[in-house]
């Protein structure tokens, strides 16, 4: 093959990891995550709708530790990308574009995940023991 | 007999440039993945809500919960925009990331029709817990 002489872009690897980056990557990483969760959201609701057998194989899936450590996955993409989302929302709006206010507001997403989430969590792991 | 001199065409210009830019499409795409994002965020504060109250409920409290109205319907809604929104999003990635023509279309093919079949058995299981037995 002849090498085209055009110049190209740095490739992915030459920059310096930041934030802005990180969470834009997230994003879409956490969207791939909660449409594989879309399948295992509508197997609950079809084992459900088919019985008892079906229903009780769903909740040894989802009760195990692989299923509760996917749960908690889950859980923490679809915070992620539910306040990220709003991020994004609030930025087709051409409001918070100013570099101080995109990091604010990427911390102010993590932050807002983690709370979220382990509230969540904790509120779930207290309905589930009773 | 002399043909007509007038070579004018007869595609309107709005007509031929149509499809050919390098979106092939209009907004349509972008907006409705912003106008079920803003749909989703109260659903899935909703669904998580009722996820955390009902953590660990059995077969019988799930159909007794889904037989009242008011969360059949947002259960209803929460799938077709869910499996709306997952579409949209998984084709921009698809378009991204792969090259190959052929491979890409199959893809964004696939990614529709899977997630028309998601969304319309979970309806289908929601409408089945919502009235059956």
């Amino acid at each position: 093959m002849p090498s085209d002489p055009r110049p190209l872009s740095p490739h992915l690897q030459v920059y310096r990891w930041q934030l802005t980056s990180v969470l834009s990557i997230l994003h879409r990483a956490t969207g791939i995550a909660l449409s594989v969760g879309a399948v295992i959201f509508v197997w609950g609701l079809v084992a459900a709708a088919a019985g008892p057998g079906p229903y009780a194989t769903f909740q040894g899936f989802i009760g195990s530790w692989l299923g509760l450590l996917l749960l908690f996955g889950w859980t923490v993409a679809l915070f992620y990308h539910l306040c990220n989302g709003i991020r994004h929302l609030v930025w087709d709006t051409a409001h918070g574009l100013e570099l101080p206010a995109v990091y604010a507001s990427g911390w102010a997403v993590l932050a807002a995940t983690a709370v979220l989430t382990v509230l969540a969590w904790a509120l779930g792991l207290s309905h589930w023991s009773h | 007999m002399a043909m007509p001199q007038s070579r004018a065409p007869m595609r309107t210009p709005l007509g031929r440039a149509i499809g050919l830019g390098s979106a092939k499409e209009g907004v349509e795409h972008w907006w409705r993945e912003r106008l079920t994002a803003i749909a989703l965020v109260p659903l899935c504060l909703w669904f998580v809500a009722e996820i955390v109250h009902h953590a660990g409920a059995d077969r019988a409290e799930i159909g007794a919960w889904l037989r009242h109205p008011v969360p059949a319907v947002l259960m209803l809604l929460l799938l077709a925009t869910t499996f709306h929104h997952t579409a949209l999003g998984l084709q921009v990635v698809v378009e991204d990331y792969v090259g190959h023509e052929g491979a890409r279309l199959g893809l964004i093919i696939a990614i529709r029709l899977i997630c028309v079949l998601l969304a319309v058995f979970g309806i289908f299981a929601v409408l089945e817990l919502a009235f059956g037995a």
